[in-house]
């Protein structure tokens, strides 16, 4: 039997306990942390997850290497479509295939949408659960658009699966290029109001600043990625150190902080907003057309047309469905810089249908394992600000 | 380029090693492991990015090697160079906790532990992670149903926390 899960009392203490979660309207999904306070101060705090544990990695060994595609919306479910890419970018790397360039730069443009959408996430309801309530009505009002652009380019506003292994699975459609147009106006306005409502106000300088300070040898020890090691101090962005989907062809900037507490994390992901809008920019500007899909009948089904008039398509789509694609033996891990930070998928491949093993690195499991450790000694007001910075999404800590 | 360095520096430490798309992987037996650890540590690999396992029930039978492979992903921020490192084990071995260099191991390794069921040794916290503490089996486990057996997985299982052991309830 191994050591029970709750924190007890003291025996001779006069510690209060109090369970924070696993509804509690400042964790953001379901996860759980026993606090043990004396007076209003943290003594010990110990977080418990899994409440939204489905075996992602369990049901990957089940289902074909396209089929894993809807799994990977319910990840970090702020962003699901930086997961699609980061998966699909996974598999094309085992298959050692390149795909075409149009199908990188949408995967470009709404990978940054969706970094916004997600920034939009973190920094409203931080500001929410610590009592900027204007913050996040203005911000979110544009994470609406950015959703109403998913909806219109996949048909979904959440869970997109907009990746296909081998692209995308549609181009975009009329009027989508125009709204984003607007779209980067109206939100490059949102953001500044965002910084005027916070980043010289005393109660939020008061509330963020000095609070879950981390040096940046502690960060990258444990194991930090994205807007919370940036903050930190340490200049790690995948998009710029380790190139994917044409990056190394944009122009932008890496925010970095200083001291890694709440308020540098606010900052770095404002600016990364802005830095977003920045990439989705150029993108627009050298969209060109193409195909959005690589042309080898083995890995990407042929047009609808096709199937139905043409036998040899026939056949292709058929082998596709039934047989999967055909997969060399290997192992691949391949990384994104994801809106929470480095999301990895590792893949062991048998030559089979199906993935042998697939393993999902979350970039917020290692960044909430440090929880206590932030919030050690504070005030239980700070543990829901640290939380907030953090950025924790359920679904994809537990997987 | 850091492998040259290992060997140069624990001959035969290194029993296996391949590069597939840009993944370099090495296989160390456990004996080395620890030191193994502590010079790409000493190397600039700082970042341990993920641990992980890896399942092969017919290995002992066809290769003699142990049925799990325990694999490590290191990153060097300084170069951006990115090695994976595995440790094949046998069922029922423990593998030395990495807690007291790299404070991430920690959940990685509970996690490990939950679903796989490989303990490790030193471990400052072995519990599980994602599935409460007495779930039946080790759901990753190649020979784990699906499904997860029994409707709702509570075989076994006593009471919701910790043997009914919650004060004043």
């Amino acid at each position: 039997m191994e050591a029970p899960a709750m924190t007890r009392q003291e025996p001779d203490g006069d510690r209060m306990i109090v369970n924070m979660g696993p509804s509690h309207p400042t964790t953001h999904g379901t996860l759980r942390i026993v606090l043990e306070l004396e007076g209003e101060t943290i003594v010990k705090a110990t977080p418990e997850m899994g409440y939204l544990h489905r075996g992602v990695e369990k049901l990957g060994e089940s289902l074909s290497y396209t089929q894993f595609i809807p799994l990977t919306d319910r990840l970090n479910y702020c962003s699901a479509i930086m997961n699609n890419v980061g998966y699909a970018g996974a598999v094309e790397k085992l298959l050692g295939i390149e795909i075409p360039k149009r199908a990188q730069q949408i995967r470009v443009l709404m990978s940054e949408l969706a970094r916004i959408a997600d920034h939009i996430v973190c920094v409203g309801v931080n500001a929410v659960d610590i009592g900027a309530f204007t913050v996040f009505l203005y911000l979110f009002k544009q994470r609406e658009t950015t959703y109403d652009l998913f909806e219109m380019a996949t048909g979904q506003r959440l869970h997109t699966s907009f990746t296909r292994i081998g692209g995308v699975f549609r181009d975009l459609p009329e009027g989508f290029v125009p709204m984003v147009e607007r779209f980067l106006v109206e939100c490059g306005a949102a953001v500044d109001e965002c910084e005027r409502l916070l980043s010289h106000n005393p109660i939020w300088h008061g509330r963020t600043k000095g609070i879950g300070a981390i040096s940046p040898e502690d960060a990258v020890n444990w194991g930090y990625t994205g807007p919370c090691l940036r903050a930190a101090g340490v200049p790690q962005d995948l998009r710029k150190s380790q190139p994917y989907l044409g990056y190394e062809t944009y122009d932008f900037d890496i925010p970095v902080g200083t001291t890694g507490d709440v308020f540098d994390r606010y900052l770095v992901r404002v600016e990364e907003m802005r830095q977003s809008l920045r990439i989705i920019r150029q993108v627009l500007d050298r969209l060109e057309p193409g195909p959005v899909m690589v042309d080898d009948p083995k890995i990407a089904l042929p047009p609808k047309e096709k199937v139905y008039t043409r036998m040899e398509s026939l056949i292709h789509h058929f082998k596709l469905i039934m047989h999967g694609m055909e997969m060399p033996v290997g192992e691949v891990y391949s990384a994104t810089e994801a809106a929470n930070g480095e999301l990895g998928f590792y893949i062991v491949s048998d030559g089979g249908k199906n993935p042998y093993r697939i393993r999902v690195r979350p970039p917020c499991l290692p960044i909430f394992s440090s929880f206590e450790d932030q919030v050690k000694g504070a005030l239980i007001a700070d543990a829901v600000a640290v939380l907030g910075a953090m950025n924790i999404i359920a679904g994809e800590l537990d997987r | 380029m850091v492998i040259e360095h290992i060997d140069a520096q624990l001959p035969g430490a290194i029993t296996d090693r391949h590069d597939f798309r840009g993944d370099q992987t090495i296989v160390v037996a456990k004996t080395n492991f620890l030191a193994v650890v502590e010079l790409l540590h000493r190397e600039g690999f700082q970042l341990l990015v993920d641990i992980t396992a890896v399942d092969w029930p017919e290995r002992p039978e066809t290769q003699g090697v142990g049925r799990f492979d325990v694999v490590y992903h290191w990153l060097n921020l300084a170069n951006q160079e990115r090695l994976r490192l595995k440790v094949p084990m046998a069922d029922g071995e423990t593998m030395p906790t990495l807690t007291a260099t790299f404070k991430t191991a920690n959940w990685f390794e509970r996690e490990i532990f939950d679903l796989f069921g490989i303990r490790f040794e030193g471990h400052p916290d072995m519990r599980r992670l994602v599935t409460w503490d007495d779930f039946p089996g080790h759901p990753l486990r190649k020979d784990f149903p699906l499904d997860g057996g029994d409707a709702f997985c509570m075989e076994g299982c006593t009471a919701p926390y910790n043997n009914g052991e919650r004060g004043g309830e």
